[in-house]
């Protein structure tokens, strides 16, 4: 598939169109994710985000479908569990798959970052639900990714642990900035976290909004976009 | 009788420290459905068991030493044939054909699961062969190998390897086939080649039914290693014993059996062994 990184434009998608059988999940979808922007995609289930995230990530190989779909190379995904591989030790899974003497040096620094330095050579059987989440992170930090791809990635933590991760995330991306898409149906996660929501139903985008930091008319963000999902 | 037709009431009235609940003592918490660790001294108790029935058996004249020679009659034939230098010079034969069949048969299994494993070709065309091979019995095999080989030692390797091939295959093709699809998925973002692919997901994700494998070959190695050297044999174990059967010499056979016994038992704690440390990231029932 074509890669493009043209200037300010990390993700452009032109009627995008992806189908299971005689069923469309994304429906002649048009999105543009700018350099550094941090975008939640909100949907019911079924509404086609998962599709949508997995078309970016190109992990849709064999799914029918048409459209221009224009993504970076360097590009990340962190799945709803942790997925870390249980026989190989939390350093050795940050680098799955990198090459080069500094790729160790770079995966110990990634793990400082999430709050895990030292814990290189633990197995990932022996952390908690949240570090495993936090090793997922430094393994898509450490990659140093244009598009960073996140599929409801705190949807299996309690609700403290989220808490922190939320902040690890966007303290992670304000340092970074890579263009992030974040899957979620927690609306709160979504205005909280992101510079602009999007609303997906039946595979079309209901609301494209901007969240300016720092506002402090969350709620009537949260009104909105509880209104589009069809709640309250 | 009044104490029996004392209506319910009573139950309540009863005195307080009769009513007290008597607290059950409580299972160590996370333990019920464990079976508890397993130390090397309870591995060794049912062999143990069986020694000690057939020295018991035998003092007292249960068993007829024409039959089954007593223990103490089998030690002193071991020092005989120690003595005389058959034992280590039979044993050295033996070790060696089931050694290198070993080597050769889990390398090939190995290999075969990998391509059947991970390739559409492969798996279409190895695998209904060891399937078949999997059918027949190696004993069934032996005048085709002959005929084919020979008599000498490449014969009794190659039915000795064509024999461990077939458990390390099926339970490495199994695993294999059975790694989860999500770190395959995973492989796929972060770019693996399908070199790293093997090595790093396919092989280690396969390792735990590759062990279940192993264990079975090494077993099978020695089974097998029976049948060969019972067949035109001039040394070895089997030869020993088979000319021991020709003398009526039991307690040949029975050092002959225990020889097998102890080396399988051996083998197959070195195997475990083995396999606790390529697999201490797992915290599985048995660990």
């Amino acid at each position: 598939m074509a890669t493009d990184t043209r200037e300010l434009t990390a993700v452009r998608a032109t009627t995008l169109t992806r189908g299971f059988g005689a069923r469309i999940v994304l429906d002649s979808l048009d999105l543009e994710i700018a350099e550094g922007e941090f975008v939640a995609l909100l949907g019911r289930s079924g509404s086609g985000k998962s599709t949508l995230l997995r078309a970016l990530a190109e992990l849709d190989d064999g799914v029918a479908g048409s459209g221009e779909l224009a993504v970076p190379v360097e590009r990340s995904v962190v799945f709803q569990d942790a997925r870390l591989l249980p026989w190989a030790r939390v350093l050795d899974n940050v680098v799955l798959g990198l090459d080069g003497p500094q790729a160790r040096e770079r995966g110990r620094e990634a793990l400082a970052e999430v709050g895990l330095g030292g814990r290189e050579r633990a197995w990932p059987n022996e952390l908690s639900g949240g570090e495993q989440q936090r090793v997922a992170l430094a393994r898509s930090l450490v990659r140093r990714p244009a598009l960073l791809l996140a599929d409801e990635p705190f949807g299996a933590l309690d609700a403290l642990t989220r808490i922190r991760m939320q902040e690890l995330l966007l303290e992670l991306h304000a340092r970074h900035r890579p263009a992030v898409l974040l899957v979620t149906h927690d609306v709160d996660e979504a205005v909280a976290l992101a510079d602009r929501v999007i609303v997906l139903d039946t595979g079309r985008i209901v609301v494209d909004r901007p969240i300016p930091r720092g506002a402090s008319d969350a709620a009537a963000h949260r009104k909105h976009l509880l209104a589009a999902l069809g709640v309250g | 009788m009044t104490e029996v037709s004392i209506p319910a009431p009573r139950t309540r009235e009863a005195p307080a420290a009769q009513r007290d609940v008597r607290l059950a003592p409580r299972p160590p918490t996370g333990r019920r459905l464990r079976p508890g660790p397993t130390s090397a001294r309870a591995l060794a108790l049912g062999p143990l068991l069986l020694l000690v029935g057939w020295t018991g058996g035998s003092a007292v004249g249960l068993i007829d030493p024409a039959t089954l020679s007593p223990p103490w009659t089998v030690v002193t034939t071991f020092g005989e044939l120690a003595a005389d230098g058959r034992l280590q010079s039979n044993l050295l034969t033996s070790l060696q054909r089931s050694v290198a069949g070993l080597v050769l048969g889990v390398g090939a299994g190995v290999g075969l699961a990998l391509l059947a494993g991970l390739t559409r070709t492969g798996e279409a065309i190895i695998d209904g062969p060891v399937q078949v091979k999997r059918a027949v019995p190696t004993l069934a095999l032996i005048p085709l190998a002959i005929i084919w080989f020979g008599i000498g030692e490449q014969m009794k390797i190659i039915v000795i390897a064509t024999s461990v091939l077939i458990p390390v295959y099926v339970n490495t093709h199994a695993a294999l086939r059975g790694v989860d699809a999500r770190y395959v998925e995973l492989a796929e973002t972060v770019g693996l080649s399908r070199l790293r692919f093997v090595r790093q997901v396919a092989l280690p994700g396969a390792l735990p039914g590759f062990f279940v494998g192993l264990r079975l070959a090494v077993t099978v190695s020695w089974t097998a290693l029976v049948v060969v050297e019972q067949v035109n044999a001039t040394s070895g174990i089997g030869y020993l014993m088979t000319q021991a059967r020709t003398y009526g010499q039991t307690e040949i056979i029975i050092a002959g059996l225990v020889v097998y016994a102890v080396f399988g038992l051996v083998g197959d704690t070195a195997v475990r062994a083995i396999e606790r440390s390529a697999l201490s990231w797992r915290r599985t029932l048995g660990s």
